[in-house]
């Protein structure tokens, strides 16, 4: 027996080897089970099927608990794409109502598209009709891999309100990204309570956690349903228009650009809310959706209807400003109620000249407000943002003038719970100081915002919301469109009062002066009978054509219920639509009809047509 | 020495069986049933001992099992050497008679069919190999290097079942008897062997999977492997054949080679850089040999070879490649990393790395795991036996079981260098060589780092052929072992 010990240290060699590989094996153990928790996502994805059960989406009502916005089924076509084993294609093209090619195309498309795997359920078809379902229900046994799934589409009683209400989309891979709540193919709002109430509206998803095995062959509930989910419908919102005012005020500004805007003063709910053109809510509806979506926002459809003039668009206020600039010189001291200034045919003041037209002159602010006297907001507003010996310079002036309209709503957003609210514009003593030089400007250069043209700019919400601070004649409550979400305390903080820094007592007096301009000035055809309606017009220049025709007004005198604001784009003069659109929703409101006598206001604005008007510029004098 | 007395051995047979041995191949065992167990549980399931079920079965695999393992133990230790040659011969018989009678089982021909058993012929061949192997070394003065013959001999011995199952289309069971190349070499086989089979596995690997970037107007994978060469040829000059001054010689010439190569690349010359190397390679090799007839270190011969032999299997691995049947080039594809597919070639060792990896620390508790219960890792029972125990204990377990295979290989290592005589030595060291393997390749194709070879876990995966093969493979080593002071004596 021979041992060879040279060869015995080959042990070690052998040993060795094993040794090294084993402990590799250990580290990539390691980095497999402990390190790396990917794998663990993948499995769940791999034996969990989740199966969404959709809730209803929340209903919305007006404020008289009419039905807006509701819901319908329908159906989506789903495949399994492993599971299509002899299906006669044409066949089921020919139910479902589409061409070989179609499908062929659709098919193509969803393998092409991110995460596919022919072991998961594919979206092949949306949004089928109830005519196609029905037929397609009866034939699917013939289509092995095929299957539909319920979804649920808005569904609008009164073709109004689109832009407050918003519509429903596919959500986009931000959102998906943004918020856990959504996975592909899943709805969302889009613009209006649509938008900003999502999360109330869309309620929660329930799940069924049902194990699946390799072969995508259902095994049974994961531990007897102890882990599903029921679905919970979306909440119900009641909004705080009226929807039937809003039909209304939207039918008087066909063939207009512009919007209204009526506030309850009292409480800050939005009554209407039009932005014109409008559009149709069901046009995004559907299996349509897409390819109206692109009409409604393409360039060349100058309409825009998708952007809400109401609280996006922003416009010289003209005249309609000239209420808060009566209250900023009273509580400052500038003017007394009783301060007269002078006016001849206009403003004439170190080489100025702004117009103005036939009335006595001098004049007291409640005249001014009554016959919408340029010259006496000027000179007001020359006395104040020049008198050095209060204020130190003009840009400091300027600023305390700046901060008065802030507090009256101007120059940020109100808060209002619609998306995309804009700010308008106020100018800041340091804006002008960058045009002119510091110390290069008084108020003469800059005398135009005095009677809202110039740099201010303002939404037709603004405005709106200016005229029920008057009304409440002092403070505004916060303007919303949803009044109730059901089961649901309004979120805190949301909707708060806000009392400017001006005294009661002027508000009643520019009040007095408003009900006036209607009683016996610019805003007559606003004098209703039975109701004391207060207002003040506007007819704003812009380099866009004709002036704008503008109108804030409110009623009753004495206990407001509805502030209304109304802006029509090259409409002319304030009182040519301004103020009869104006006194005919405040009338409808209040009355909850139009009386006969006014019946032939109502067909005017039926039939009048400023569109034409757009860009063409008005003659110069 | 020999006492005819069996009575007497008998005992000693359990006297000195060596329990620690006994105690790891019994844990193995268990621990092979609950997995079998977990990965075959339905959620409709029948009891544990329910024939029909695989667990059933297997219990059944493991219970004949042990007979068979006593059947080993109450037998004369001489049978085995006795009837060695014998034994071997009945088995490549049965190997080539599988080949003809053998019905077509997903392509493979390797089933026996006895009645209600069907077996593997292929994995009882390894014991007979390994006794035919530990047979003839056990020759009188049998010295692998005497002569050539002898290296005919022993590697025919191997070669002769490879090839037989091989026809069986069983390649996986075919390359496991690779594994006694071990055994050669512990019996005095030149460490070279492995070392080139090494480089020839590196160099494949790393030509076929950085086949696409370029380094020096060539590609990554062609420039990896010459400077691999370069090393390698350098570092075998010095330690294997002891000569300092021909390694520096090579070292400085090599890297000068390369450093002119990176030179002139840089100021653009269009050359054939892979060829300048392969020249620079060629030129050593040549160097080599007149070092070696100058200063007759033969070493250096064989140094020579290997630089020549490297860069010729560069040149064939293509060719090697392209001559594979197209699924097992997509197994190497994807285990190298280089094609995902994790529907397709890639399915089995993806889903098998997502239920492992899906245990974390503890696992997900025994009968708790999803990719398996639900069987989405394929062969779940048989070769992917070890996702079940990645899967439902974690890393805990999956270490505990890689512990237990490396107690049990160490110590049947130390069992073979016990010995007295040879044949229970080289006996021994095929037992740990095989068992080695199967180990390195299973568990390795399973965390996804060997190409899918379906060999089974040894006392893991589901069958009775493997489970029976690997029993009789083990015991008959106890058994020589239980022997040892007999012979001493």
């Amino acid at each position: 027996m021979r041992k060879d010990y040279s060869l015995e240290k080959r042990k070690y060699v052998i040993g060795g080897f094993l040794l090294l590989i084993v402990a590799i094996y250990l580290v990539r153990l390691f980095s497999l089970q402990v390190a790396d928790d990917k794998y663990k996502a993948f499995a769940e994805n791999n034996a969990f099927l989740r199966k969404i059960q959709y809730p209803s989406r929340g209903l919305i009502y007006d404020r008289n608990g009419e039905l807006v916005v509701y819901n319908q089924p329908a159906y989506d076509v789903m495949i399994i794409p492993r599971d299509i084993k002899g299906v006669d294609t044409l066949d089921f093209c020919r139910t479902v109502g589409i061409t070989r090619q179609q499908f062929d195309e659709r098919m193509a498309e969803i393998k092409r598209s991110p995460g596919y795997s022919a072991y998961t359920p594919q979206r092949l078809m949306t949004h089928l009709t109830a005519r196609d379902y029905g037929r397609l229900q009866e034939k699917l046994y013939r289509y092995p891999g095929f299957y539909t799934q319920k979804r649920i589409l808005r569904q609008y009683n009164y073709l109004a309100a689109a832009n407050v209400l918003g519509n429903v989309r596919e959500v986009n891979k931000k959102d998906i990204d943004n918020d856990d709540y959504y996975q592909p193919g899943d709805y969302t709002g889009d613009l209006g309570v649509e938008k900003s109430y999502e999360e109330y509206l869309r309620g929660d998803k329930g799940v069924e956690i049902l194990m699946r095995d390799a072969y995508g062959r259902i095994q049974g509930r994961y531990e007897d349903g102890a882990f599903d989910k029921d679905p919970h419908s979306g909440r119900n919102l009641t909004l705080s228009l009226d929807i039937r005012l809003q039909q209304f005020a939207e039918s008087l500004m066909v063939n207009k650009i512009g919007a209204v805007v009526a506030i309850e003063p009292k409480t800050g709910e939005v009554l209407c809310m039009v932005s014109s053109p409008t559009y149709d809510p069901t046009l995004l509806v559907g299996r349509d959706r897409g390819k109206n979506y692109l009409k409604l926002t393409a360039n060349d459809n100058e309409d825009h209807p998708l952007f809400d003039r109401a609280l996006m668009g922003t416009y010289p206020p003209g005249s309609t400003f000239k209420p808060g600039q009566a209250l900023i010189l009273l509580q400052e001291g500038i003017i007394t109620p009783d301060t007269p200034y002078p006016c001849y045919h206009g403003y004439i003041n170190g080489g100025l000249r702004v117009g103005c037209h036939s009335h006595y002159s001098p004049i007291a602010v409640k005249p001014a407000l009554q016959t919408s006297c340029n010259a006496f907001f000027c000179w007001g507003f020359k006395n104040m943002v020049d008198r050095r010996s209060k204020y130190g310079s003009s840009a400091d002036a300027f600023e305390v003038w700046k901060r008065h309209l802030v507090q009256l709503g101007y120059g940020y957003r109100l808060g209002v719970d619609l998306p995309g609210e804009s700010r308008g514009f106020l100018p800041n003593a340091q804006y002008y100081n960058k045009v002119y030089g510091e110390g290069r400007w008084s108020a003469n250069t800059i005398i135009s915002v005095s009677i809202g043209q110039g740099e201010v700019l303002a939404t037709p919400l603004q405005m709106a919301n200016l005229c029920a601070t008057i009304a409440n004649r002092g403070h505004y409550i916060t303007p919303h469109v949803v009044k109730e979400i059901q089961d649901t305390v309004m979120p805190d903080g949301a909707i708060g009062r806000h009392s400017p820094d001006i005294d009661r007592k002027w508000f009643e007096l520019v009040a007095e002066g408003m009900r006036m301009a209607v009683t016996g000035g610019t805003c007559r055809t606003a004098n209703l009978p039975d109701i004391e309606v207060c207002g003040k017009t506007g007819t704003a220049q812009n380099p866009h054509g004709k002036d704008h025709s503008a109108f804030i007004g409110f009623a009753p005198y004495d206990d407001p219920q509805i502030a209304v604001a109304v802006y029509v784009e090259n409409g002319g003069f304030g009182a040519t639509f301004g103020v009869p659109i104006g006194s005919l929703v405040i009338e409808k409101y209040l009355t909850g009809k139009i009386s006969p006598q006014r019946q032939h206001l109502v067909n005017n604005m039926l039939n009048a047509n400023t569109k034409q008007f757009r860009a063409i510029r008005k003659p110069r004098h | 020495m020999r006492s005819g007395n069996h009575a007497i051995e008998r005992q000693t047979a359990f006297r000195s069986l060596d329990w620690i041995t006994v105690t790891l191949y019994l844990l193995l065992l268990c621990a092979g049933a609950v997995s079998i167990y977990a990965a075959s549980y339905d959620f409709d399931h029948a009891s544990i001992f329910s024939f029909a079920e695989f667990s059933g079965k297997q219990i059944r695999w493991i219970g004949l099992g042990l007979v068979i393992a006593l059947i080993i133990l109450f037998t004369d230790y001489r049978f085995f050497e006795t009837y060695a040659y014998p034994i071997y011969a009945l088995m490549m018989v049965l190997l080539v008679v599988t080949i003809f009678v053998a019905p077509d089982i997903k392509g493979s021909h390797s089933w026996l069919k006895f009645g209600p058993l069907s077996l593997q012929p292929a994995e009882f061949a390894k014991t007979a190999t390994a006794l035919a192997l530990a047979k003839l070394f056990n020759g009188y003065n049998f010295r692998l290097n005497a002569s050539s013959n002898n290296y005919a001999k022993a590697l025919g011995i191997i070669l002769l079942p490879i090839a037989l199952i091989y026809l069986q289309k069983e390649t996986g069971s075919a390359l496991a008897y690779l594994a006694l190349f071990f055994v050669l070499y512990r019996e005095g086989m030149s460490g070279m062997v492995l070392i080139a089979a090494l480089a020839a596995v590196v160099t494949f690997v790393v030509t076929v999977k950085y086949n696409d970037a370029e380094i020096l107007d060539m590609a990554k994978g062609k420039f990896i492997v010459l400077v691999l060469t370069m090393l390698a040829t350098t570092l075998l000059s010095g330690i294997y054949a002891r000569s300092l001054e021909v390694m520096r010689n090579l070292a400085g010439f090599f890297t000068v080679a390369i450093g002119t190569c990176f030179a002139l690349e840089a100021a653009e010359l269009p050359l054939p850089y892979d060829w300048i190397l392969i020249g620079a390679i060629m030129a050593a090799a040549i160097y080599l040999v007149v070092t070696w007839l100058r200063m007759h270190l033969r070493r250096l011969a064989i140094c020579s070879i290997f630089a020549a032999g490297c860069v010729g299997f560069m040149f064939s691995v293509n060719v090697i490649f392209d001559q594979m049947a197209p699924h097992q080039q997509n197994r190497i594809l994807v285990a190298l990393g280089i094609k995902a597919d994790p529907r397709g070639a890639g399915y089995n060792v993806n889903q098998s790395m997502i239920a492992i990896g899906s245990g974390g620390i503890t696992g997900k508790g025994f009968l708790n795991g999803t990719q398996t219960k639900l069987k989405y890792v394929p062969e779940q029972h048989t070769d992917f036996i070890f996702c079940t125990i990645g899967e439902e204990q974690g890393f805990i377990g999956t270490s505990a079981v890689m512990l237990m295979f490396l107690a049990l290989i160490l110590r049947v290592i130390s069992l073979a260098e016990r010995q007295p005589t040879t044949f229970a030595r080289v006996y021994a060291y095929c037992v740990a060589s095989i068992l080695m393997f199967h180990l390195l390749i299973n568990v390795g194709m399973v965390i996804g780092l060997c190409p899918v070879i379906g060999i089974p876990l040894p006392f893991f995966s589901y069958g009775g052929s493997s489970l029976w093969g690997f029993t009789i493979l083990l015991f008959i080593l106890l058994r020589l072992d239980s022997a040892r002071k007999l012979i001493r004596r």
